[in-house]
């Protein structure tokens, strides 16, 4: 027997089933057709202005620095600005995301390099495809848009996100996955990024940038 | 003892489970919580009784445990309710026996019905008597220990501070930690004294730092792990059941002091 | 074979753990620490505790169909590309991932954090065989330097300070300047950084274990705080996800409940800062991604739980509260309970795994306080079913002689109440009588456990029924 045929003998035996029980698998078939919500807590069920500022507040506590700009015009700007601020090189990388690309970078003095990250990159942009208010989560999609690499392998790392993408919940969020790729289909990737990237592993104090970005700034775009 | 029809109604028949801690080590915890049900208008039997069968049940021995069950649920039947000084010993039979006869729908049920009425000493006078004061006097400051038991099965630890708080002249002071284990654990204090060591350890650094005169808790197990630390380290804290300060019954020597009245002076 | 194992030495390992000075002290961090940012997590979000019942169902659920719920998630990862291998045992799943790694031409191999490599022993066996394995978690990385199994299921070298961990750094990253400057936690956490981004960047395989596992579609999850299991996946050639089977939830919407619960559980976070969700090969619109994705679903005993009262435990989503909130934990740390899962999760999961017999000592180094079940976000009856392997131990004879005899003399009585009451009325007189002088004894015969470091309080003398019925007798009627 197969490694395979025996496990699922033991299991089916463990569970005292044949596997192929009808209303077993009706249960099964049905819960991954209608995929019921559970309990969704009520702190990102708002709307409007009091969503984004949930969104920011949340985003905050998980030491992300945010900035809001009123249009997609005013992103390059507001990127340059924040790199500035920080004493960071005028560099940056990004995917080819058509809503970045579609972007007044020429008003600004930044050096634009395309495509994924091998490592050598101190900043880069990414758009989100969505941000939870909950937890002031960003929700991430591969593609050659917004290569996965540019998540990780920058020290700093931009996230820009339309405000009207900001969701109040996880599975708001995967309604949209849904809707995008077809039920029961992902994308090859989707991060969940919920603040720069941290370590408490010793002593357990906390630091930041352990192997992902040091500083993680998000740009919402309030058009 | 009182036949059950003699009960007048509205009177609670009350059915003390001493547990064997206290009727061996330290019967005057057994008067004071007769004291304080008696205070509280129940009518209180002591009907001939060993052991809940908690020893047995934690070190694996489901056949002994289920003999004892079966001898406390007929013991205690026929009482309006089975009140312990102990969340320990009360937690078995509230959340355990009923387990024990998963298997057995005859004596499950009866099990249930054992548990259904069995409580812990003072979540009994607060929760289901209404008590919200007793009276009693005590001079000084306490801290309290919240047993792990009584805390996590039975939920007790607003019910003992509550009726702390009628107690004259007593300022309750909380430690750290007061919901930490003690690490007495029964049979483990014994079976891995090391650990069960450094566990104490801790705890009773924590009641040292309250700096309060006196150790409160509402298990005799606790307590004698924990006065016996304190004593064994030669720290001046008293240490008592709960249901001693709250009947105002503290003559007796603290747990670990000498009877003697003339070496009581060479205590630490 | 599974790795191997200490805990049938329980007591010796606990014995030097409590007298090890280093280690008390950083056991102090797991309890101030994790305890009071979990409480906080929990406090600040009203459903907490109806996302924990929601959390235990969606597993139950699951379980209990498991065998439809991993048709179904195999079926969706070979339809996006990847390819599952089933493995009964330790020694088919290292097989599996050795002839991956052989196939892709491997001679590095980074990993993220993953218990379950940690109990197969996946690193020496690449080893073993020419391959490099390369932990990247900085916890795992410190451990591996040190050749030592994980202290904690989240926390791996949560049993040692900066100073050990500098000491080990300057040992093995010989290539660096000896005199730099590494005081400072943070110039540790650089020089890890630095040195594992040339082994991602390197890597030929990359092996990262799963949170979960979704049978939706075909989806693996990994949750981290570092970043190093994405590096760990997105760079070389070759994904390997190695998962034990009871991984598996049928839906996006189901882990997003058991999300909820596993970062506050554990670490007190929100959430954490990387969850990430893979489902298969790089694509053709990607421009990064592994081009190979395996998944090594392994039973290694779990199968034998399902519908036993342990199947409970296959709940388990490796949180490490029960642990941060254990007071024999905080006291011996995790390396004492002799395997790969520490604490009262271990203390139930090890006997499973590599039997009652070697790991006997766990499940009854307990006291049952009950405070790991409270904050259980699955809600396991840890107390119970540690104290369900303690019923297997007597019934198999297995537990200890002298607590047989001592219980069994004490249930003899027990079931005998006059006999009880004159037997316990005579010890009684007796010990009261001894022990009038000075309330307590230093020493008493049978009780050299309890007597080593505390005192035994000394009996009033009379015991509580025989006064009862000398003052009451007559007065009630």
């Amino acid at each position: 027997m197969s490694a395979r045929d025996e496990i699922f003998a033991n299991i089916r035996r463990s569970l005292g089933v044949k596997g192929s029980e009808t209303i077993r698998k009706q249960i099964v078939q049905d819960r991954l057709e209608r995929s019921p919500k559970g309990v969704i807590p009520a702190r990102g069920q708002v709307s409007g202005e009091e969503r984004i500022a949930l969104f920011k507040t949340m985003a905050e506590a998980s030491l992300a620095t945010v900035t809001e700009v009123s249009s997609t015009a005013d992103v390059p700007q507001s990127i340059a600005l924040f790199l500035r601020d920080h004493n960071l090189p005028a560099t940056l990388r990004m995917g080819d995301d058509p809503r970045l690309k579609s972007m007044p970078w020429g008003d600004t003095t930044l050096e634009i390099a395309h495509g994924p990250s091998e490592g050598s990159d101190l900043n880069a942009v990414s758009h989100a495809f969505g941000g939870v208010a909950e937890t002031g989560t960003l929700a991430m999609i591969s593609g050659h848009e917004n290569p996965s690499t540019l998540n990780f392998l920058p020290d700093n790392h931009i996230i820009v996100v339309s405000a009207k993408d900001i969701a109040s919940d996880y599975e708001s969020v995967w309604g949209r996955v849904r809707f995008a790729f077809g039920k029961g289909s992902m994308p090859r990737t989707v991060n969940w990024i919920t603040g720069p990237s941290r370590s408490g592993d010793i002593e357990q104090t906390l630091l930041l940038g352990a192997h992902g970005p040091r500083r993680l700034h998000v740009v919402v775009v309030r058009e | 003892m009182s036949d059950p029809t003699s009960a007048r109604p509205g009177k609670p028949r009350v059915g003390l489970f001493v547990t064997c801690l206290v009727d061996l080590m330290r019967p005057s915890v057994g008067f004071a919580a007769v004291k304080l049900l008696e205070d509280a208008g129940c009518i209180v039997e002591v009907p001939v009784q060993t052991c809940c069968g908690q020893p047995a049940y934690n070190s694996g021995d489901r056949g002994t445990s289920k003999d004892l069950a079966m001898r406390m649920i007929e013991t205690f039947q026929g009482f309006d309710y089975v009140v312990a000084p102990s969340g320990s010993c009360a937690g078995t039979i509230r959340k355990h026996y009923p387990e024990l006869f998963e298997d057995d729908p005859n004596w499950r049920a009866k099990a249930d019905a054992l548990a259904s009425r069995t409580y812990e000493l003072t979540s009994f006078l607060v929760d289901v008597l209404g008590v919200t004061q007793v009276d009693a006097s005590f001079d000084g400051t306490v801290t309290y220990h919240d047993s792990c038991s009584g805390l996590r099965e039975l939920h007790v630890k607003r019910q003992p501070r509550k009726l702390l708080a009628s107690v004259k002249g007593l300022t309750l002071v909380e430690m750290n930690d007061s919901d930490v284990c003690c690490g007495f654990g029964g049979t483990f204090a014994v079976k891995y004294s090391d650990i069960s060591g450094a566990i104490v350890d801790a705890k009773t650094k924590n009641v040292e730092a309250a700096q309060a005169a006196t150790l409160l808790a509402g298990d005799l197990g606790c307590l004698m792990n924990m006065a016996g630390k304190l004593s064994r380290d030669g720290k001046p804290i008293t240490v008592r059941h709960v249901a001693e300060v709250l009947a105002g019954m503290t003559d007796e020597p603290a747990i670990g002091l000498a009877r003697d009245t003339r070496n009581k002076t060479s205590q630490p | 074979m599974n790795v191997h194992s200490t805990s049938p030495q329980f007591k010796q390992n606990a014995a030097r753990a409590l007298h090890d000075v280093q280690l008390q002290k950083a056991l102090n961090n797991v309890k101030q620490g994790f305890i009071d940012k979990r409480q906080a997590a929990a406090d600040k979000l009203p459903e907490f505790e109806a996302l924990r019942d929601s959390a235990r169902d969606i597993k139950n659920h699951t379980l209990e169909h498991l065998d439809l719920y991993l048709e179904a998630y195999e079926e969706k990862v070979k339809a996006s590309g990847g390819h599952v291998h089933f493995a009964r045992n330790a020694e088919e799943a290292r097989e599996i991932i050795l002839n991956i790694c052989r196939d892709s031409g491997a001679k590095t191999v980074t990993k993220g954090k993953s218990m379950i490599s940690e109990e197969i022993g996946i690193n020496h066996y690449l080893e073993a065989n020419g391959i490099r394995p390369v932990e990247t978690d900085l916890g795992e990385y410190i451990i591996q330097l040190r050749n030592e199994l994980p202290s904690h299921i989240i926390a791996p070298a949560v049993h040692l300070n900066a100073t050990q961990v500098e000491q080990d750094f300057r040992r093995v990253h010989t290539h660096l300047d000896a005199k730099r400057d590494l005081s400072e936690p943070v110039q540790l956490l650089t020089e890890a950084r630095a040195v594992l981004r040339e082994r991602f960047l390197a890597a030929d395989v990359g092996i990262t274990g799963a949170n979960f596992l979704v049978a939706e579609t075909g989806t693996s999850i990994i949750v981290t705080n570092e970043g190093n299991g994405d590096l760990t996946q997105i760079l070389p050639k070759t994904h390997i996800v190695l998962a034990s089977i009871e991984k598996l939830v049928p839906t996006l919407d189901d882990v997003s409940q058991l999300l909820r619960v596993l970062a506050r559980s554990a670490t007190g976070q929100e959430m954490s800062v990387y969850t990430t969700f893979s489902t298969g090969p790089r694509r053709a619109s990607d421009a990064d991604g592994p081009e190979n994705y395996h998944v090594v679903l392994i039973d290694n005993g779990r199968s034998s739980m399902l519908g036993t009262s342990f199947e409970e435990m296959l709940r388990c989503i490796r949180c490490g509260a029960c642990m941060n909130h254990c007071p024999v934990y905080h006291a011996v740390g995790g390396h004492a309970y002799g395997w790969v899962y520490p604490g009262p999760m271990g203390a139930v999961l090890t006997p499973s795994l590599i039997g009652v017999d070697k790991a006997g000592h766990l499940p009854n180094a307990s006291t049952f306080c009950g405070r790991c079940e409270s904050v259980c976000p699955v809600r396991i009856p840890l107390p119970k079913l540690m104290r369900h392997w303690r019923e297997r131990e007597f019934e198999r004879h297995l537990t200890p002689a002298s607590v047989r005899s001592g219980l069994g003399l004490w249930g003899f009585f027990a079931r005998r109440p006059a006999l009880y009451r004159l037997a316990t009325r005579a010890a009684m007189a007796t010990l009261g009588f001894a022990g009038r002088q000075r309330g307590r004894f230093t020493w008493l015969p049978f009780s050299k456990g309890w007597t080593k470091y505390r005192d035994f309080p000394a009996p009033q003398g009379e015991t509580f029924q025989a006064r009862w019925q000398r003052e009451r007798k007559g007065r009630t009627a």
